[in-house]
């Protein structure tokens, strides 16, 4: 016994000594600039840049992933000088993570996210470096419109350099759609389907399997999903065209969600979340996935059986979602990087040539592709971008639901507060209340806190 | 007759507490068998038993997820290595820190309260008792600015100081202590002892049992703070093992796989340190409560 | 005690508490202090100064009237009255019925009892959460099998279900140190008192609860007082099964919740502080509560 515990000691001491070092060592890295940054300001012009920064990346594609990530950023610090640490966030406790390093004075130099979180949340808070001075006549041409407006506030301060977009779509397993003999009510050229063809579908799957789908909402999770179902069943829309209200109690909406809860085989399930919906979706168990895009269907699953198929080996197939004309009004994700103001002019301006170099370079390409998602731009600095997609059929075939993006209504004041209530709101519609009573309450509290 | 209906109930109970241990066990044995299965078993709707085929897939995924330096000493990283290692090696580091600290301030403390009749004993010995219950999360805002003002935030220290100061320790090494005879005591003073002297060669010795049971129980507590972690650690490179487990398993695409090998690697490891101190424990923490 | 020995003990009673009071003092006390202080005032993550602005109770009578701390409230202390009783009896029986089993045995079940502890519950809840899964957990998969139930129940999506699961896990990591000390109290119990009250006649369940219950009376009250600290810990399986839906959130999760997550609310470090002393004083009255029954044992 004596033995081992000396082994114990001794191998706990080497451990703590390394560990120590380390302990010892993270501070300076963020939060004490000075050691990190060369401070004399440059003559006249813009300030030197730092020599290391940070980046908290949500898991936009392989922007999540550290190889993919790695890759990009060390061939920006080769041509630039600047190292890169990068942290990976997550969406269930990223923002927690994001709010507790703000307050401890210590916020990465970059972010990776939408103008949701970035334009209306952190930028609105003062948190953010405008970046409109990144942004002249060339950029503003070769940006799309509804992408560049989504970024800047109505002050015209530009709190987000975005780099890719796409429109969430949902997913069906196509071969369970065969096995009930449900397949001829898709439209598999067009990735587009009527209401009427959907709970169709969904009777005869139900019919066939039980599960069909969840209408998750364990959390904000994936919530573009849900939003975009609701609203596109019956038309129903979920704020103002002026993005000053919300207005998801639309009698269209009440009734969609009316719909929804009185389908056999469509489950209000508030232990799910976006992620657990596709976790389910791809072991086969549900047949449609609300939470769905272009990064998921090109995403091998956990099985590894491939892209495009579920853990059975079933051929996925991505859709609109159903509208009463077949001509549904997707959710867009926009995604870009936005520069928290920590105070030195070194680190914003060493973050600047950062993302100067991912979103408008020649290295644009690369930046996007590893999103796994359309650029949002035509060119960059004269590289073409609207066909670094031509070769990847998937991508290729997924271009027919681009031109069905709606409106990108994310950017409405009290947004974060807004979601919160959507998904509880959908909790105690799963718990049989009655639709337009909770429907009206909740939105009403998500205007409430809006103007307040 | 009476010595009959016993045996019944006798039988009766072990079996429900055979069947009880078997549900205990269940978590643990899921968690290490999963950490070896397979995609297809992990992921089946009819849960699979025992492993059709074991793999070492999920450890090398989850190693290939993410890495980080093995080690850092004075800013010079070391090679860089699985994070997930070096998860491990800073949850080692804290933990570690933790109980040394912790037995350390708590043994002389309690000491201090049970034995020694100095002014404003009581009204500290009641503020111990009255912050005892208190969780973290009552604290969280000034405990993260004050990390924040005193360049902790992000660093182990934030997790390991907060934990020390948890008057637990203390409270329970005052409870050992009332048990040393104050004849003893007395006896070492007349032999012209220092008080320091006294306390480490008479009342350690003495209470050593309970510095034993305390020791694993912040070992124990601090290894598993999620709490604590989740707010004072930002940099993957400082995360601790449940903490960069719980990361892994917020992420979008949710592979059980990759999560109970992690899972396994988070624990695995704390069990073998209890188990081999187990006897050390269960006598440090029966010696400890009975004086109550 | 003369002067000069009660100078004598000053000097040596705090210089042996100093280092334990630097921790102490530095990182609970302080903190405690600017917590109850800030609940006093409107200070918010936006805001740079550390006060805010004093708004004299305004932050506790909102807190009156926002019914989801009310619910928050009510859910941590379902969660304490349910589970220090629960935890208690059933740790009674376990020993009761392993401590006078053959050592070897002993010991395995006071290791198997004491596992979940150990696990720590960021392992734990990933295989609860398989578990309670509403379309594959084992739960459903088990009850269903033998025809218990016919249709899935969404043990985590469910307000009615979803706090006791949380209960249920709390209840397996909580139960392992109770177990050990009362094996080892029932041991210590006085045979001679047993001896005699059985020549008197009485049966095992009297000479069990007239005889070895208040024998065990100081370690039953040590149990109450670890249980409910456990109980007030449950944060993380909070955290990651339910993040506060379904009719699971408590005060310690909504003090979080209402300080860092993002909503417009989010920052509210005045309001989060005046939650956090509201359980303090509950959670202190608590503990007082407790050390007053154990003196007066």
């Amino acid at each position: 016994m004596k033995k081992i515990l000396a082994f114990l000691l001794a191998a706990v001491m080497v451990l703590s000594l390394a560990a120590c070092g380390g302990g010892a060592s993270s501070t300076p890295a963020a939060s004490t600039p000075a050691a990190s940054t060369p401070q004399e300001p440059a003559e006249g012009g813009s300030p030197a840049a730092a020599s290391e920064i940070t980046l908290w990346t949500y898991p936009i594609g392989d922007w999540g992933k550290e190889d993919a990530v790695k890759a990009l950023t060390d061939a920006f610090t080769a041509e630039t000088g600047i190292a890169v640490k990068v942290e990976y966030l997550a969406y269930a406790d990223g923002d927690d993570k994001v709010n507790a390093a703000i307050t401890a004075g210590n916020a990465p130099d970059l972010v990776m996210e939408g103008p949701e979180r970035l334009v209306a949340n952190w930028g609105a808070n003062g948190y953010m470096v405008d970046l409109s001075d990144m942004l002249d006549a060339t950029d503003k041409g070769e940006i799309n419109e509804a992408v560049m407006s989504a970024c800047v506030n109505a002050a015209g301060e530009c709190y987000e350099y975005p780099l890719v977009m796409t429109a969430h779509c949902m997913a069906v397993n196509l071969d369970a759609f065969k096995e009930a003999g449900a397949d001829g009510l898709l439209d598999l050229e067009n990735h587009t389907w009527t209401t009427e063809d959907f709970i169709e579908a969904v009777k005869l799957l139900n019919a066939k399997f039980g599960d069909v789908a969840a209408v998750y909402c364990a959390g904000q999770g994936g919530d573009q999903g849900t939003r975009a179902l609701v609203n596109n069943l019956y038309g129903g829309t979920f704020t103002d065209a002026a993005h000053s209200k919300y207005t998801w109690d639309d009698p269209k909406n009440v009734q969609a969600l009316e719909q929804l809860a009185s389908m056999a085989g469509i489950n209000f399930d508030a232990s799910l979340a976006g992620g657990d919906e596709i976790a389910l979706f791809y072991q086969g168990i549900l047949k449609m996935a609300f939470c769905w895009n272009i990064a998921q269907q090109l995403n091998p699953n956990a099985a590894d059986t491939g892209a495009g198929l579920t853990m059975n080996g079933e051929e996925i197939v991505f859709m609109g979602f159903p509208s009463e004309d077949g001509k549904p009004k997707l959710q867009g994700g926009i995604w870009g990087f936005g520069v928290f103001d920590n105070g030195d002019e070194g680190r914003i301006e060493a973050a600047k040539q950062f993302i100067k170099y991912m979103c408008d370079s020649e290295h644009t390409v690369e930046a996007v592709k590893t999103a796994n998602y359309f650029p949002v731009r035509s060119a960059a600095e004269g590289t073409d971008l609207s066909t670094i997609w031509a070769d990847n059929e998937i991508m290729d075939e997924y271009q027919v639901l681009m031109p069905h993006l709606g409106d990108y209504y994310q950017v409405t004041t009290g947004w974060a507060g807004a979601r919160t209530e959507w998904w509880n709101m959908l909790q105690k519609v799963g718990e049989g209340a009655d639709v337009a009573t909770v429907v009206a309450e909740y939105a009403a509290n998500a205007n409430t806190a809006a103007a307040g | 007759m009476k010595k009959k209906n016993i045996s019944a109930y006798r039988i009766v109970s072990t079996v429900i507490l055979i069947i009880l241990a078997f549900l205990f066990l269940f978590p643990l044995y899921w968690i290490v068998t999963g950490a070896f299965k397979t995609g297809q078993d992990i992921n089946s709707v009819t849960p699979v038993f025992i492993p059709t085929e074991l793999t070492l897939n999920n450890f090398a995924k989850l190693f290939a997820k993410r890495s980080a330096p093995l080690f850092r000493i004075f800013g010079a990283a070391g090679p860089n290595a699985p994070a997930a290692i070096r998860w491990l090696i800073n949850t080692v580091f804290m933990s570690v820190m933790a109980m040394i600290l912790t037995c350390a301030t708590a043994s002389m403390a309690g000491y201090a309260l049970a034995k020694k009749r100095f002014n404003g004993r009581v009204f500290m010995f009641s503020l111990i008792i009255c912050a005892m219950a208190l969780p973290k999360q009552v604290i969280l805002i000034p405990l993260l600015k004050e990390m924040s003002a005193l360049k902790l935030y992000d660093t182990l220290w934030a997790v390991i100081f907060p934990t020390v100061g948890w008057p637990f320790g203390v409270f329970l090494m005052k409870q050992f202590s009332e048990g040393i005879p104050g004849e003893i005591l007395e006896a070492t003073r007349i032999d012209g002892a220092s008080e320091l002297k006294t306390f480490t060669t008479v009342v350690v010795p003495m209470i050593k049992p309970g510095i034993g049971a305390l020791a694993i129980f912040t070992f124990i507590n601090s290894w598993n703070d999620y709490f604590m972690q989740l707010i004072m650690l930002a940099s993957g490179e400082f995360f601790t093992i449940p903490l960069g487990i719980a990361t892994l398993q917020a992420e979008t695409s949710i592979d059980l796989g990759l999560l109970m090998a992690g899972a396994a690697l988070a624990s695995v490891p704390i069990i073998i340190v209890f188990l081999i101190f187990q006897k050390y424990f269960t006598q440090g923490i029966t010696m400890g409560a009975v004086k109550g | 005690m003369s002067r000069a020995l009660q100078r004598r003990e000053n000097i040596a009673g705090y210089l042996f508490m100093l280092p334990s009071l630097i921790f102490f003092a530095g990182f609970v006390i302080i903190p405690m202090v600017i917590c109850i202080l800030t609940s006093l005032t409107d200070a918010n993550m936006h805001d740079k100064s550390v006060l805010g602005s004093f708004i004299g109770l305004k932050n506790f009578v909102e807190l009156w009237q926002d019914a989801t701390f009310l619910e928050a409230l009510r859910n941590t202390f379902l969660i304490v009255i349910v589970s220090v009783p629960a935890v208690c009896a059933f740790s009674l029986w376990v020993g009761s019925a392993i401590y006078k089993m053959h050592s070897a045995a002993l010991s395995a079940f006071r290791c198997i009892f004491y596992l979940p502890v150990v696990t720590g519950s960021v392992a734990v809840t990933v295989v609860w959460k398989w578990m309670y899964n509403n379309y594959y957990g084992i739960f459903n998969y088990v009850l269903k099998g033998v025809g218990v139930i016919d249709k899935n129940i969404n043990w985590l999506g469910d307000s009615k279900t979803a706090l006791w699961c949380i209960i249920l896990i709390l209840f397996t990591t909580s139960v392992g140190q109770p177990i050990v000390l009362y094996v080892s109290a029932l041991g210590n119990v006085d045979q001679t008192l047993i001896e005699a009250a059985e020549v008197d006649g009485a049966t095992d369940m009297q000479a069990f609860w007239r005889v070895k219950w208040p024998q065990m009376m100081p370690t039953t009250l040590y149990i109450l007082v670890i249980t409910t600290i456990n109980s007030f810990q449950c944060f993380a399986l909070i955290q990651l099964l339910t993040s506060g839906g379904s009719g699971t959130n408590t005060v310690m999760y909504y003090i979080y919740y209402t300080a860092f997550k993002l909503t417009e609310q989010s920052g509210h470090f005045g309001y989060a502080n005046a939650m956090g002393v509201i359980l303090a004083i509950f959670i202190g009255a608590l503990s007082a509560l407790q050390f007053k029954l154990a003196e007066e044992k």
